[in-house]
């Protein structure tokens, strides 16, 4: 039974304002509950509103346990009338987004708050990562990986022996990366890092080295979705929403991940926004590991499978460059602050888009791309998701 | 290359024993499949009754067709390595001691693709043989070994850690008057045994076939008596540190029922050398041979009884000692448990008759005590838990897992 293909419902007048990063911190004492609760808090000021105005909440955390996004709105104070619980690692920011977008197009909500926020104790990543799923307790864990390093370092093992990546090309991207971050006032990576640091760091499991892997840390990011003529009647500076696609599980039968799901949707997502990679100003790719990140550039439509480390190689990723990458520095540089890695390249979009950049500014940000990965349970990444927002709320 | 594994040094009696520590043991009740599977030295993998969708991780609805029917068999164990990578940092304290420690994932010749542990001489892009083993938490996990044997092989240390191999280890046989513990000593010395401690109650009194085994390389002939709790505590208080792998060879068969066999004098016996004797034995030696789990190239590594295959699933012709057998296999089974924080393996190897003289009357199949005592030797070195030895086993097994009721009356009649 073939159904007649439906025209997706373009994202007329959503707009995405009030981007907020809560200073990360390597480790922090407190709690999820309070590194959220300072994000809410911050959105409210800059936006201009109240608790009460608030009546849609979206909440990605992995450490607010035991409780998810229903006991914040009695912790936090908050009587919304949509709720959505998003725990999709580095792909909740689009998510949320995705999920905010439609609630406010049809009025379900007037002001969706999206949030993550996580906080990071001494043993907080090895607790989170020996509950993070039945497969990694019955296939991963046991066979010593920790964490998903392992995991990172047999997809990047292949990836390179299939495409001829070397680790310069991935090293290319961590350096740009970190000369975004000199810049952005709230990275946690403060020195500078050059191609032989990073060809000489510490090796994690071969050929993952030391500048390979994000800092997990405490953090939270949040941003606000609202109808275009809202955010104007409160004089918020705004981003407006093109497109966004969704795939979780994509291509299930290939035998080791070297794609992600965006390349099932990619053309949809151009498609619905009206534009082509061509016009894309900038790209903040979820960067758990750069093999990811050259994935995305793959899946999205900026060169084939296979040649991004040809496309890394041939193009300056930094924020003034010929292809502006992870402009704040990605999570790579600033850190991750859990779920809060998932949002922290779009609130880096919005920043651009609305000129209000807080490290480095890409010129004349007109278009911007939004990429989320996570969820790596067994072998692959099982989440993704992309965004396209542009300037301006008319 | 494997390098072959020296001869471990004498140990320094300064140093602080390393303790045992289990590596990551959670599973889910679908994954304790895989490891009834490496009790047994089987490869096998659910495979969707409906669609014949081979499945891995372990899952409880098909990913293709979504039945739940998803029974455990024995698939093809062959694959290609499509990457590896060599774990330098951990936050698992079992794997951050046992640094650098090398995993890779293969597609599987039947469909999945497998995290696996690799052997030392298994590299990207290579063929491989794909194992499942019990580690020392007691769980199954997957090990790729390479398509043919390489030499010394069996001496990888990741490969180590997952058996308890007899090799550079020192072994105590409980009974060394029975032809099951002659046959032992041999074949545990010819494994490469670096010490075949042998009990003998009453080693002052003549014993038929003495004279070679005392001839047996690295044999030394101990007073130890498994009706005597003193005798044992003090044969554990002079060698409990030094054993590495316990074989309970001590034996008492006698026919009869529980009404046909008249009295309580044999089955008091009978119990006092099986049963008592495995309570002597387990706590004497049980609790040094746990906090030596861990302890270098000869740790403790096995408790090894030798139960006849009545224990589970009584004969009546032999009825009483079905009965005590029973209770051996239980206690074997909480002192599994109990042996399981130190990483040592309790190994039941269960057998039918013997060619031996309280099987006098029975016709073959019988198994011979020196291919029981090769049976066990290769489980040691296979790392298995649970192990059938002969056709008289096997069918039990066999019987046994379709439908015990019937077992029950056929063993009966």
């Amino acid at each position: 039974m073939t159904l007649p293909a439906v025209q997706r419902l373009p994202y007329d007048d959503v707009v995405i304002a009030a981007p907020v990063t809560i200073p990360y911190r390597r480790y922090s004492t407190n709690t999820a509950h309070w590194w959220v609760g300072r994000a809410v808090r911050e959105v409210l000021e800059r936006a201009g509103l109240r608790s009460a105005d608030i009546d849609g909440l979206s909440l990605a955390s992995f450490t607010v346990g035991p409780d998810t996004a229903i006991g914040l709105t009695q912790h936090l104070g908050l009587s919304p009338r949509w709720l959505d619980h998003v725990p999709l690692g580095g792909a909740s920011g689009v998510v949320a987004l995705r999920r905010a977008a439609r609630a406010v197009q049809c009025g379900d909500a007037e002001f969706v708050l999206c949030v993550a926020g996580d906080t990071n104790h001494v043993d907080s990543f090895r607790r989170m990562l020996s509950t993070f799923s039945r497969f990694a307790q019955d296939a991963v864990y046991p066979y010593g990986a920790g964490g998903p390093n392992a995991s990172f370092a047999l997809i990047t093992r292949n990836y390179m022996r299939q495409y001829g990546a070397t680790r310069e090309d991935f090293g290319k991207i961590c350096v740009a990366q970190r000369d975004n971050a000199l810049r952005f006032p709230h990275a946690l990576m403060k020195k500078t890092l050059t191609l032989d640091d990073y060809l000489g760091a510490r090796p994690i499991a071969d050929p993952i080295h030391l500048f390979d892997c994000v800092m997990p840390c405490a953090g939270a990011e949040a941003f606000l979705v609202c109808r275009a003529d809202v955010a104007r009647s409160l004089d918020l500076p705004a981003a407006r929403l093109l497109a966004t696609i969704e795939r979780h599980n994509g291509f299930p039968d290939d035998p080791i991940q070297v794609r992600g799901g965006w390349a099932m949707d990619v053309d949809e997502l151009y498609a619905m926004a009206g534009v082509g990679a061509d016009d894309v100003d900038f790209v903040e790719t979820y960067d758990d590991y750069p093999v990811i990140s050259m994935m995305q550039i793959e899946d999205l439509g900026f060169c084939a499978k296979g040649e991004a480390p040809a496309f890394v190689r041939s193009h300056t990723l930094t924020a003034d460059g010929s292809f502006p990458h992870n402009t704040s520095g990605g999570q790579l540089s600033v850190g991750q602050a859990g779920a809060a890695g998932g949002f922290l390249g779009l609130v880096e979009a919005v920043r651009q888009l609305t000129g209000a950049a807080l490290g480095a500014p890409v010129r004349d940000a007109k278009v911007g791309l939004v990429s989320g990965f996570g969820m790596i349970t067994y072998d692959r990444g099982l989440a993704s998701g992309a965004a396209l927002l542009a300037a301006g709320t008319a | 290359m494997t390098e072959p594994l020296a001869r471990p040094k004498r140990k320094d009696p300064l140093k602080k024993t390393r303790a045992p520590v289990a590596p990551p043991g959670a599973r889910s009740r679908t994954a304790l499949g895989l490891t009834a599977a490496a009790a047994e030295g089987r490869f096998q993998l659910q495979v969707c009754s409906e669609c014949a969708t081979v499945i891995y991780p372990p899952r409880d609805a098909c990913p293709r067709c979504l039945s739940s029917r998803l029974p455990y068999q024995d698939v093809a164990n062959g694959g290609t390595v499509l990457a590896e990578t060599t774990l330098r940092t951990a936050t698992d304290v079992y794997f951050r001691e046992r640094l650098p420690w090398r995993v890779g994932i293969v597609a599987l010749d039947c469909g999945p693709s497998m995290v696996a542990h690799l052997h030392g001489d298994v590299h990207e892009g290579d063929r491989a043989r794909l194992t499942l083993q019990l580690d020392k938490s007691g769980q199954a996990i997957a090990m790729a070994l390479p398509a043919a044997d390489t030499p010394n092989m069996a001496d990888d240390p990741q490969w180590r850690e997952l058996t308890a191999d007899p090799k550079h280890r020192r072994v105590l046989i409980t009974d060394g008057r029975t032809a099951v513990g002659q046959a032992l000593a041999q074949a545990v010395s010819d494994a490469g045994a670096s010490l075949v401690l042998v009990g003998v109650a009453d080693p002052w009194k003549p014993f038929p076939g003495e004279a070679r085994l005392r001839g047996i390389g690295r044999v030394e002939i101990v007073a130890l008596d498994m009706t005597d709790t003193v005798s044992v505590d003090e044969c554990a208080g002079e060698y409990a540190p030094r054993v590495d792998i316990l074989i309970n060879t001590a034996e008492h068969v006698r026919t009869g029922g529980v009404i046909e066999r008249k009295g309580l004098t044999i089955a008091r016996e009978e119990l006092e050398i099986r049963y008592l004797g495995l309570m002597r034995l387990a706590q004497a030696f049980g609790p040094v041979m746990r906090a030596r789990g861990a302890d270098g190239v000869n740790s403790a590594a096995a408790f090894v009884n030798l139960l006849s295959v009545y224990a589970l699933a009584n004969w009546p012709a032999y009825g009483a000692f079905s009965a005590t057998e029973a209770a051996c296999l239980s206690a074997a089974q909480s002192l599994r448990a109990e042996l399981r924080p130190g990483g040592v393996k309790v190994v039941n190897v269960f057998f039918g008759p013997l060619e031996t003289e309280w099987y006098q009357a029975l016709p073959p199949p019988k198994v011979a005590p020196a291919a029981l005592a090769q049976a066990v030797v290769r489980a040691l070195q296979q790392g298995r838990e649970d192990v059938f030895v002969g056709d008289v086993a096997e069918d039990i097994r066999a019987r046994l897992a379709v439908n015990p009721k019937a077992l029950e009356r056929e063993l009966g009649s």
